[in-house]
C-alpha cells in the first residue's frame, strides 16, 4: 500500500508509473539533446550578429527574426510531416522533434548572449581597444568572459521556456510526459485532475529547479560586478 | 554608433575579405536553396512504382485560385485573431491583478500569490489547455483563451512588478508625502510608470499569445493551423500537404511580423515621454540594439530583473 493512495485518483498514476516514468526520461532528453543543440547554433547566430562582415549580421537577423515569428506547433508540423515527405527519416519522431526544438529555441538563445554582450560596459571594449587589441582578441579575451556570466540567468530562462514546449512535441508522436498525462487522463475519466496535477508537478520540478539556479548564479554575478 | 568599438572602420583589405566572405555565403546559401528546390522538385517514386510529380510542380499549387480555399483560411485566420485579441485583454487584466497582489504589503497575500505565480509560470500552457478542456469542460475556444490569459497574465505580472522595482524610490515617497494611500500611490504614481516603461515587453509578450493560439491546433480549436492543416488537409488529400504547410506559414509570418513593427512603432512613439530611464545605457551595447532597446529602454527581463528579451 502505498502512502500516496489516500490521495483521490493517485492510483491511476502508480499503475501507469513506467509510462509516466518513461514520459519524464524523454522529456528531459528532448531538454538537454535540444537545449545543447539550441546552444551551439544560438551562438554562432550571435556572433555573427556582432560580426565586422555585413552579410553574416543580414543572415543572422534573417534567421532571428523569421523563426522567431512562427509559432511552435508549426515548426514541429514541419518537421514531423513535411521533413519525412522530402526524404528525411530516421523512423522515430524523436529525432524529428529534437531538430524542431533546437532550431525554435536557437534564436532566442542568440538573443539572450547578444543581450549578455550589450550587458558589457562600451568602456570594456575601448579600453580594449585602445591597448591595440583585435575584433577577435577583443571578444574572447575581454568581452566574452564578462559576457558570459551574465548570459546564465538569461540563457536558463531560455531553459526553462523550452522545457515547457517540449510538451508541445508530445503532440506530434513523442512518448513524453505531456503525451503520457494526455493517455492516462483519457484513460481514467476519474482521476483526471490527479494525473494533470501530476503532470504539473513533474514539469515543475524541472522548472522551479533551474529558476532556482538562475537565482543563485545572478546573486553571484551581481555580488562580482 | 556603439557597435563599431569593437573593431575598425574596415580598410581597402577588410573590406575586400568581407566582401569575398559574402560572395561565398550567398553561394552556399544559393547552393542549398537550390538543393531544397531539387528535392522538392524531383518527382517521387512511390513503392508500387506510381509516380507523384513533385512538389513545385503546378498541378500542386492550383489550388491557390480556389477561393473557398482562401475564405477558409480566412475564416482560421479570423479564429486565432479572436482568441488572441480577447486572450490578450484579460492577461493585461490579469497582470495588473497579479502585479498588485504580489507587491501588497500583507504577507498573507504576498506569499500566495507568488506560489501561484511560480505555479502558472512553470508549467507548460498546453498542459493548462488540457487541464482547463477536460476538468471544466468549457470547449476548446474557452480552453484556449482562459490558459493562455492566465499563463501570459503571469508573466505580464512579472513584468509589471519589474517595473514598479525599478522605479526609483523617491516616486512612492513623494507620493506619500502628498497624503496619498499606499494604495493610491501604487495606482495613481507608481503603476502608470511601471506599466509604460515595461509597455515593450508587455506588447511583446502578446506578440508570443499570438502565436501560441496555435497550441489550439493540439486542443481541437479551429484556428488557423488547424482549419489550415488538417481541415483543409483532409479536404485536399495529402498531396497538397506542403502547399497548405506554406500558405499557413506565410500567413503567420505576416501577420506576426506586421504585429512586431506596429509594435515598434508604439514603442517608439511612447518611449521618448517622461519614463524614468533604467540604467541609462542609451541604445544598446556592444551587440547593437535589440527589439525592445529601440527606445532607449533597458531590456529588463520579466521574471530576473536582468537585461534580457522575452522568453520563447
Amino acid at each position: 500500500m502505498n502512502p500516496l493512495d489516500v490521495i483521490p485518483g493517485f492510483d491511476a498514476v502508480t499503475d501507469n508509473w513506467p509510462r509516466f516514468w518513461a514520459g519524464f526520461v524523454t522529456t528531459l532528453q528532448l531538454l538537454v539533446l535540444s537545449g545543447l543543440g539550441a546552444l551551439v547554433i544560438g551562438t554562432v547566430v550571435a556572433a555573427m550578429r556582432i560580426s565586422p562582415v555585413a552579410s553574416l549580421r543580414a543572415a543572422a537577423t534573417a534567421w532571428t527574426e523569421g523563426i522567431r515569428n512562427v509559432p511552435l506547433t508549426l515548426v514541429l508540423f514541419f518537421c514531423a510531416f513535411v521533413l519525412p515527405y522530402l526524404g528525411v527519416d530516421f523512423g522515430s519522431y524523436f529525432p524529428l522533434a529534437i531538430i524542431a526544438l533546437t532550431v525554435y529555441t536557437s534564436p532566442f538563445v542568440a538573443e539572450a548572449i547578444r543581450s549578455g554582450v550589450n550587458g558589457v560596459p562600451v568602456g570594456q571594449a575601448e579600453a580594449a581597444r585602445s591597448i591595440g587589441l583585435g575584433f577577435g582578441q577583443t571578444l574572447t579575451l575581454v568581452v566574452m568572459p564578462q559576457a558570459l556570466r551574465m548570459v546564465v540567468p538569461p540563457l536558463i530562462n531560455v531553459f526553462i521556456a523550452l522545457t515547457k514546449n517540449t510538451s508541445v512535441a508530445g503532440a506530434f508522436f513523442v512518448a513524453e510526459m505531456f503525451a503520457a498525462g494526455r493517455f492516462i487522463a483519457n484513460d481514467r475519466g476519474d482521476a483526471v485532475v490527479t494525473v494533470l496535477l501530476s503532470v504539473a508537478f513533474f514539469y515543475l520540478v524541472i522548472t522551479v529547479t533551474l529558476g532556482r539556479v538562475a537565482a543563485v548564479v545572478e546573486q553571484k554575478v551581481a555580488a562580482l560586478r | 554608433m556603439s557597435t563599431t568599438v569593437l573593431y575598425d572602420a574596415p580598410g581597402p583589405v577588410a573590406r575586400r575579405r568581407s566582401r569575398i566572405v559574402s560572395v561565398v555565403g550567398v553561394v552556399l546559401v544559393l547552393a542549398l536553396v537550390g538543393y531544397v528546390l531539387y528535392l522538392l522538385g524531383r518527382p517521387r517514386v512511390s513503392a508500387n512504382g506510381a509516380v507523384t510529380p513533385g512538389v513545385l510542380d503546378p498541378s500542386r499549387w492550383d489550388i491557390l485560385q480556389d477561393l473557398a480555399l482562401w475564405r477558409a483560411i480566412g475564416r482560421g485566420w479570423l479564429n486565432t485573431l479572436r482568441a488572441a485579441a480577447l486572450a490578450s485583454v484579460l492577461a493585461v487584466v490579469v497582470g495588473v491583478l497579479f502585479s498588485f497582489l504580489r507587491t501588497a504589503r500583507s504577507r498573507w497575500v504576498r506569499v500566495p500569490t507568488t506560489v501561484v505565480l511560480e505555479f502558472f509560470r512553470g508549467m507548460p500552457v498546453l498542459l493548462m489547455m488540457l487541464f482547463i478542456l477536460l476538468v471544466f469542460s468549457t470547449g476548446a475556444f474557452w480552453a484556449v483563451v482562459i490558459a493562455l490569459s492566465i499563463y501570459n497574465g503571469a508573466l505580464i505580472g512579472e513584468a509589471l512588478r519589474a517595473g514598479i522595482a525599478s522605479l526609483p524610490k523617491g516616486q512612492r515617497e513623494a507620493g506619500l508625502a502628498l497624503g496619498l494611500t499606499p494604495t493610491s500611490t501604487r495606482f495613481l504614481i507608481e503603476f502608470p510608470q511601471a506599466f509604460r516603461q515595461m509597455l515593450p515587453i508587455i506588447l511583446a509578450q502578446l506578440v508570443v499569445l499570438l502565436k501560441d493560439t496555435s497550441l489550439g491546433y493540439i486542443v481541437g480549436y479551429v484556428e488557423l493551423t488547424r482549419q489550415g492543416l488538417t481541415y483543409l488537409g483532409t479536404y485536399y488529400g495529402s498531396r497538397y500537404t506542403f502547399t497548405l504547410f506554406a500558405v499557413v506559414l506565410v500567413v503567420y509570418l505576416v501577420t506576426n511580423l506586421l504585429l512586431s513593427w506596429v509594435v515598434r512603432i508604439v514603442d517608439r512613439r511612447t518611449g521618448r515621454r517622461g519614463v524614468v530611464r533604467g540604467r541609462g545605457r542609451g541604445t544598446g551595447g556592444l551587440g547593437g540594439p535589440g527589439l525592445l532597446a529601440r527606445a532607449g529602454r533597458p531590456e529588463v527581463d520579466a521574471a530576473t530583473g536582468a537585461a534580457q528579451p522575452t522568453a520563447p
